[in-house]
This record gives C-alpha cells, structure tokens and sequence, in this order.
C-alpha cells in the first residue's frame, strides 16, 4: 500500500470533514475566536468532539487542568484505536512513523485504516492528508464566510457538528442495548448538570461531560450482561 | 481572550490531545485482556457524544424551535442510518427552514 493509495482513500473523508469542520469554525467565531485562532486548533488538535469542547471551555475562561483533563477524557478513545491500530501495523511502522502518524488517529481515519489486512507509514500517512487538508480548510472558510453570510445562516450551520454526532451515536445504540442505556444516562445526567441551579453555577461544562460521560460508562460496564461482555470483545478483535 | 492566554490553552490543549494518541500508539502493542475495563473505553465515546450532544444541541441555533427541528431531523436520518455528512447537513437545513419561517411570521 503505497502513499499515493492512502491519499486515494482518504477523498471521501477529507470531503466529509471539509463541511463538518465549517460548522467548527462557525461554532468558534460565534464563543470569540478569531479566524486564525479557529484554524490553529484544527491543525493542531484534528478532533471533532475535543475541540467542541475545548473551545467551550476556551469561551467560559476555564483552567488549564480543566482543559487537560477534558481532552483527556474526551480523546481516551483514541488511546484505544491507536492499541487496536497497532496490532495491524507491519515493521515500516517505526517509533518515529508511530510519533508522526499519532497525529492523524481520528475516528474516521482510524476507521478506514482497520480495514486494511497491514497498516503501514505510508499509507497511513497518506491516508491523513486530505482528512487534515479538509479540516483546517473548512474550519478557516467557516471561521471567515461565519462574519459574511447573515446569521440566520451561520446559527444553522452551527448545528450540524451535533448532527454528525447524533450520526454516530444512533447508528451503535440500535445495534446494543447496553449502550442506548449508556447514552440515555448520560443525556439525563447532562439535562441535571444543565437545570439544576446549583449544579449549573459550580461545575462548568467541561467537567460536567467527564462526570457525565465516565459516570454512565461506569453504569454501562455493571449493566453489561455476560453474554454481551463476550461479544464486545469479540467486536473489537 | 488575549492572545498569551490563547496560546498556552491551544498548548494544553494540543499537547495532551497528542499524547492521549502517540503514548498508546508507541507503548502498547497489545491487547486489553480485562473485558471490563476494555467496554468502559468502548462506551466511553459514546457517552461523551451524548452528554454534548444533549441538551446542548438545543441551544446552538438563534431558537430553540428552529435547534430542536435540526434535532429531530438528526435523530430521523441517523436512526435511518444515514452517513454523517447527509445527517449534518439535513439537520442544518432543517433548523435554516424553521428559522426562515420564524422570519417570515415573527414569532
């Protein structure tokens, strides 16, 4: 598999990103930001829900551990797909390609590149370019076309980044109880964090997600029945 | 926000984001063999997604009608299965055509 294969492959998810990463830029004028500090989180971060939130937490002048510490929780999936990843990767796969190629472990990209038989750096690599090309692109046009076109446009684009995730949460609740289950808590803790007076006053919403999200999952791995235990793992093998 | 604070957030930010991706990718090369501990990561962007998503989905448009039709029309689509660039960019149509009618009839 060769570099120029991997940018091939790569197409339809810089495509996908290009509109999705709009939204972003959108989102990230409208809490602040300038254009340019919009671009320089997509080139630096390429994640979805992290940078959502982080510039959340950017918007409410939140801490830097607080900072730290969602992104952490937020991206811990990503630590998952790079052990996953890294059983498929054939010996051009160095600590240094590994260091380079980090960078570009998304969902999308992770999704794509476990089709493959052997990951190797070049297809890999290339695999990353469009995907980072459409990100940083549509994060600099949202962020600039965000001040021209009238607000009611910019406010509806703003929601399509939700849009994406619904697209990925729904699809995997049909297929698992468990995990509606999970989903569900965890909207019903995120409703509490976000009504309780209380609770909406002295815990910002960066560490309302982490509480939200680690709470339910916890819910989840006690719920799980034996037989699902055995077939998730068998998932993810 | 002043561009010093901008900087060492983005760093934070960034940094960790990387780590969170390169430790694993360099480190570990094989398999979680607790079954627990292995679906906790498995939920967990799941819960994260729905903890953003909701409510907060509701607030991201100039209204709440206009935000609740992209919301529904997101959970139509993606319970249809629907790929993720057609669902988001029918639940920006959707808030987009409620919101022109909010326009039009001065809600």
């Amino acid at each position: 598999m060769t570099f120029r294969h991997g940018v091939t492959s790569g197409l339809a998810i810089g495509l996908g990103y290009l509109s999705v990463s709009f939204s972003f830029g959108i989102m990230a004028v409208n809490s602040g930001l300038t254009w340019w500090q919009a671009v320089l989180i997509s080139i630096t971060n390429v994640t979805s829900a992290g940078q959502v939130a982080g510039v959340g937490i950017m918007a409410a002048g939140g801490g830097l551990i607080e900072m730290a510490v969602t992104q952490l929780v937020i991206n811990l999936r990503y630590s998952l797909m790079a052990i996953s990843l890294s059983q498929k990767t054939d010996s051009s796969m160095t600590v240094p390609a590994r260091l380079v190629d980090s960078y570009i472990i998304t969902d999308e990209i992770f999704g794509l590149a476990s089709t493959q038989e052997k990951v190797g750096f070049k297809y890999m690599t290339g695999l990353g370019v469009l995907p980072v090309a459409g990100w940083t692109l549509g994060t600099l046009l949202g962020a600039v076309l965000g001040n021209v076109l009238p607000p009611a446009v910019t406010s509806c684009l703003a929601i399509g980044i939700y849009g994406m995730f619904v697209a990925i949460v729904l699809p995997v609740c049909r297929k698992s109880k468990t995990i509606s289950i999970v989903c569900i808590i965890a909207v019903l803790l995120a409703v509490v964090f976000r009504y309780v007076p209380f609770l909406n006053a002295h815990v910002s919403s960066g560490f309302a997600i982490i509480i939200c999200a680690v709470v339910s999952a916890l819910i989840g791995v006690l719920i799980t029945p034996e037989s699902e235990l055995k077939e998730e793992v068998q998932d993810g093998e | 926000m002043e561009n010093k604070a901008f900087f060492i957030m983005l760093a934070v930010m960034a940094v960790t984001t990387y780590l969170v991706r390169a430790i694993p990718f360099t480190l570990f090369r094989r398999k979680i063999k607790n079954k627990r501990v292995k679906i906790f990561f498995d939920y967990i962007p799941y819960s994260v997604l729905s903890a953003m998503t909701f409510p907060a989905i509701l607030y991201s448009t100039s209204s709440m009608l206009s935000a609740a039709a992209g919301a529904l029309t997101a959970l139509v689509l993606a319970y249809k299965g629907k790929n993720l660039l057609v669902v988001a960019l029918a639940t920006c149509t959707a808030a987009f055509l409620v919101s022109l009618l909010e326009m039009y009839l001065h809600f």
